[in-house]
């Protein structure tokens, strides 16, 4: 039966917690791109929670691209441009969470690489590992020195310095 | 009332054309009228303003992006086809500038005060100025052929503003119109707080009435 199937069940869910109104919006009636356009925005509004969760865990680390784009405004965006916008913010999150899963994991070896060399630094002469390469802040560094120069060197005695980094203070 | 003295009403709401009263629930305009201009900040908003930059650190920043408010801002400027990361929500605006400079850097006594404002309350404010206002404040769409004053050409039609009675006065998290916004010659200030879903009535009330109190001295 037609009728019963293009009329609404139930009345339109509101975005953020706002009532539905019955029978709509001001007792206007909700066409069915309203309803596309509402349902829209509310994807959005999950991928940007899930984008600024993601921007918040990541830190400090950097060099990852959080921009998605204008498509023009301030104005009432059509049920195209909202997809754009919707298609641009999954484009993004996927892009920004492979990132993360790839620093992850390269931090992840040189973390175990610093364990290794902390453990046995006559094994990683030389090796340096930067704070930054296992997720940490700061622009300090990790080094396998020999004890006492050309002495440690000559008798096999090395340690693991911890560089400070910066002269200056951090802001 | 005596130069200084600052209105005692509460704030008024702003209008918002029907078919953005439809489209957008929740998007709304408060605002309240002081009787006082800008000027130079005095001393003990200085101290404020430096103790609020000692309590606002990076890692706030950082999360401010996805606190309940700063996050309704930047769905709604998605909705509405901005970039909240190339024009920032005024809250995240601040915060940039807090962690590009080390701290908030003090420049009127009405700056100071919507700095204080945005960053206690992270509500999207902005000031006018009330004699060159006409009638009530409200938002809609951009009638065919409108300029923003100071802007060259015509805005598109559609294009959010906020509005009096006459004409547009600045563009919705925008622009100010040229000659609408505080300058130093300016008597009467209008406060304004935009709202939008997610951002509680009682947060746009709030924010108009910390900056009132520092307005008021």
């Amino acid at each position: 039966m037609p009728e019963l199937r293009n009329r609404i069940e139930t009345p339109p869910r509101a975005p953020f917690d706002v009532p539905a109104l019955e029978g709509g919006y001001g007792g206007a009636t909700v066409t069915p791109e309203r309803l596309i356009r509402e349902d829209l925005r509310r994807q959005i509004a999950r991928l940007e929670r899930r984008l600024s969760e993601l921007f918040a865990s990541a830190f400090p680390r950097t060099g990852i691209e959080w921009r998605v784009g204008a498509v023009g405004g301030p104005r009432v965006l059509g049920v195209r441009d909202l997809e754009r916008v919707r298609d641009a913010l999954v484009v993004r999150l996927r892009e920004a969470e492979a990132e993360l899963d790839r620093r992850g994991e390269q931090e992840e070896a040189t973390r175990g690489l610093l364990e290794s060399m902390i453990a046995e630094p006559e094994r990683h002469r030389w090796v340096r590992v930067a704070r930054e390469d296992i997720g940490e802040r700061g622009c300090g560094h990790y080094h396998s020195r020999p004890r006492w120069g050309i002495l440690g060197m000559l008798l096999n005695w090395w340690r693991v310095r911890i560089s400070s980094g910066c002269p200056l203070a951090s802001g | 009332m005596s130069r200084g003295a600052v209105s005692r009403n509460a704030p008024q709401s702003g209008w918002i054309a029907g078919e953005l009263r439809e489209e957008f629930p929740g998007l709304g305009l408060r605002y309240v009228t002081v009787d006082r201009g800008s000027g130079r900040s005095p001393k003990e908003l200085r101290n404020r303003l430096r103790e609020l930059s000692g309590r606002f650190s990076g890692p706030q920043a950082i999360n401010l992006r996805h606190q309940t408010i700063p996050w309704a801002y930047r769905v709604f400027y998605r909705h509405i086809g901005l970039d909240p990361d190339e024009q920032r929500t005024p809250v995240e605006e601040l915060a940039l500038e807090r962690m590009k400079h080390g701290g908030f850097q003090s420049q009127s006594l009405l700056d100071d005060a919507l700095t204080i404002g945005i960053v206690e309350s992270r509500v999207a404010l902005r000031a006018f100025d009330a004699d060159k206002a006409d009638g009530e404040l409200g938002i809609r769409p951009s009638a065919e052929g409108e300029v923003l004053e100071g802007r060259p050409g015509p805005l598109p039609t559609g294009t959010l503003v906020i509005a009096d009675q006459v004409r547009p006065v600045a563009l919705l998290f925008g622009a100010t119109a040229a000659g609408r916004g505080v300058h130093p010659r300016t008597k009467r200030t209008i406060l304004c707080a935009v709202g939008v879903a997610g951002v509680p009535d009682l947060a746009l009330e709030e924010a108009l009435w910390l900056v009132t109190e520092i307005m008021r001295g």
